[in-house]
């Protein structure tokens, strides 16, 4: 370990708040992190301000953790910021690698999501119908705010990314193993996952038996048996297509894997992934009956394929509204 | 006029077994069809993962043909019905995202059945040709205002350290 401290930065963007709390369930070794680095900047627990940061020479931070995806113009310009003041930059998190929950925002773009929240939610209190603006006039001059994008983008869609740390949020353990390799040095290529490479079906106990299913069922609709992989009890569970790392939390205590620590090494998309490994279980060779046990069964499919990697997906978001091709001329074809 | 015609970019992933010769009958029979069908061809529609049709859907194609032998005669016995569930799976999941149904099209085909396939393809050019082209990746472009939203934070952080070395 190197005799001078180094420096650490930990920064949201469009997050939950939930890495940070991960962050600091490894505990007491907080303090090795503190006897390792001095904490330039991590506005939910110290103090740290941007201009400090503007004024630091280009890669004088050794490891900055970024966790949120990047909605506005603010959290694009801070990743910009710490990505050329940073040695390392780690998206932490689902949110920074894939997205997560603010990432699902993209089944709708910002006139809908401003609409729906200030205007039309219920409960609201909003008279004026006032909307958020990037600049406002008051008598003191001129008032900014960042503007909301309306696609969030994935820190790495965004700058460099080195390293990813997936989960949402990542296990306090596989922070700790991620931190001690950054101190050893003994990091794995650049651009990779820092973690396992096998799935959550790999390190989940229960019992698989190539059993297929005729319908597939909501959490609330069965007690599933504790030793049969929910899989095969119609539960869909995300684990065939979900990295390894979490130590098979959620199928443990009965209930399916969502797949928040998104693809294993390889995977262009974590959904078609996902896809794939369903379309196995489903016990049918009829096209109707097909359909009809999807349509039942995946209410809704986005939600379900890419609860966490919607905008790291191939499509990345959903058609835009007023986007809609205009249509060719179709007396050619006649 | 033919300039002005929308021509669909079309991905086509054939079934060495049927669709492929299906194709290749129709070349050596001479039945005209569309000329948009880009043909790849794969060992079995089983080996079709989702993740092709939407690679080729993000980068450009309008449209994406799955085609195989038909239910019952697959020559790897029942992978093509692998294909159908998966298929069934990713329409489900395409229709949310705001993705016509005609643009991605499992038809199965045998090698006898040239005519079939080129009535096929002609009809899915049709239909696409009626949708327009897709760009998909227009979708993702934020409006004008991103950069300029991006240069006044710099700036106004610019202006913002200068008051504050004045203050010093």
């Amino acid at each position: 370990m190197a005799t001078e401290k180094g420096k650490l930065a930990i920064y949201w963007a469009a997050s939950c708040g939930g890495c940070e709390i991960s962050l600091l369930a490894i505990n007491e070794k907080i303090l090795e992190v503190d006897k390792a680095f001095d904490i330039v900047m991590w506005p939910c627990a110290a103090d740290g301000k941007v201009h400090d940061i503007e004024k630091m020479a280009d890669k004088s931070i050794d490891v900055c953790l970024f966790n949120g995806g990047i909605r506005t113009s603010e959290q694009e310009y801070m990743a910009r910021l710490l990505r050329a003041k940073s040695k390392v930059l780690v998206a932490f998190g689902s949110c920074a690698g894939e997205g997560c929950i603010p990432g699902l925002g993209n089944v709708s773009n910002r006139e809908e999501m401003f609409e729906l929240n200030y205007l039309k939610c219920p409960g609201l209190d909003n008279p004026k119908g006032v909307v958020p603006q990037t600049e406002t006039e008051v008598p003191e001059g001129k008032l900014h705010l960042p503007l909301f994008y309306d696609t969030l983008k994935t820190l790495d869609q965004t700058v460099e990314v080195d390293y990813f740390l997936p989960g949402c949020p990542p296990e306090a353990d596989r922070i700790w193993d991620a931190i001690v390799a950054i101190l050893e040095g003994k990091l794995p290529p650049a651009h990779s996952v820092i973690g396992e490479n096998s799935t959550v079906c790999d390190s989940c106990k229960r019992v698989r038996s190539e059993k297929k299913i005729k319908s597939f069922k909501r959490t609330w609709q069965i007690i599933p048996d504790p030793e049969q992989c929910l899989l095969e009890q119609g539960l869909l569970c995300c684990g065939p297509a979900t990295r390894a790392g979490c130590g098979a939390l959620c199928p443990e205590v009965n209930s399916p894997c969502i797949g928040c620590y998104g693809p294993t090494d390889g995977v262009h998309d974590f959904g078609a992934r996902l896809m794939s490994a369903v379309a196995s279980v489903i016990d049918s060779q009829d096209p109707d009956e097909i359909r009809r046990i999807i349509e039942e069964g995946i209410p809704d499919p986005i939600g379900t394929f890419y609860r966490f990697s919607l905008a790291k997906s191939l499509l990345r978001r959903s058609r835009q509204n007023g986007h809609h091709a205009t249509p060719a001329t179709q007396e050619a074809t006649l | 006029m033919s300039d002005q015609q929308f021509e669909p970019k079309i991905v086509g992933f054939l079934c060495n077994w049927c669709s492929y010769r299906a194709a290749d009958l129709a070349g050596t029979a001479r039945i005209p069809y569309a000329q948009n069908v880009r043909i790849i061809r794969v060992m079995c529609s089983g080996r079709v993962d989702p993740t092709f049709v939407l690679m080729a859907l993000s980068q450009g194609a309008d449209g994406v043909l799955i085609a195989g032998c038909h239910p019952g005669e697959c020559h790897y016995i029942e992978q093509n019905y692998k294909a159908m569930r998966r298929y069934e799976l990713l329409m489900h999941a395409l229709r949310p995202f705001g993705i016509e149904p005609e643009r991605v099209r499992l038809v199965w085909a045998s090698a006898a059945e040239g005519q079939q396939l080129a009535e096929a393809i002609d009809k899915m050019v049709a239909d696409i040709r009626k949708l327009g082209p897709l760009k998909w990746q227009d979708n993702w472009n934020e409006n004008g205002e991103r950069l300029e939203a991006l240069e006044a934070i710099a700036k106004e952080h610019q202006e913002a350290m200068e008051v504050c070395s004045h203050g010093h």
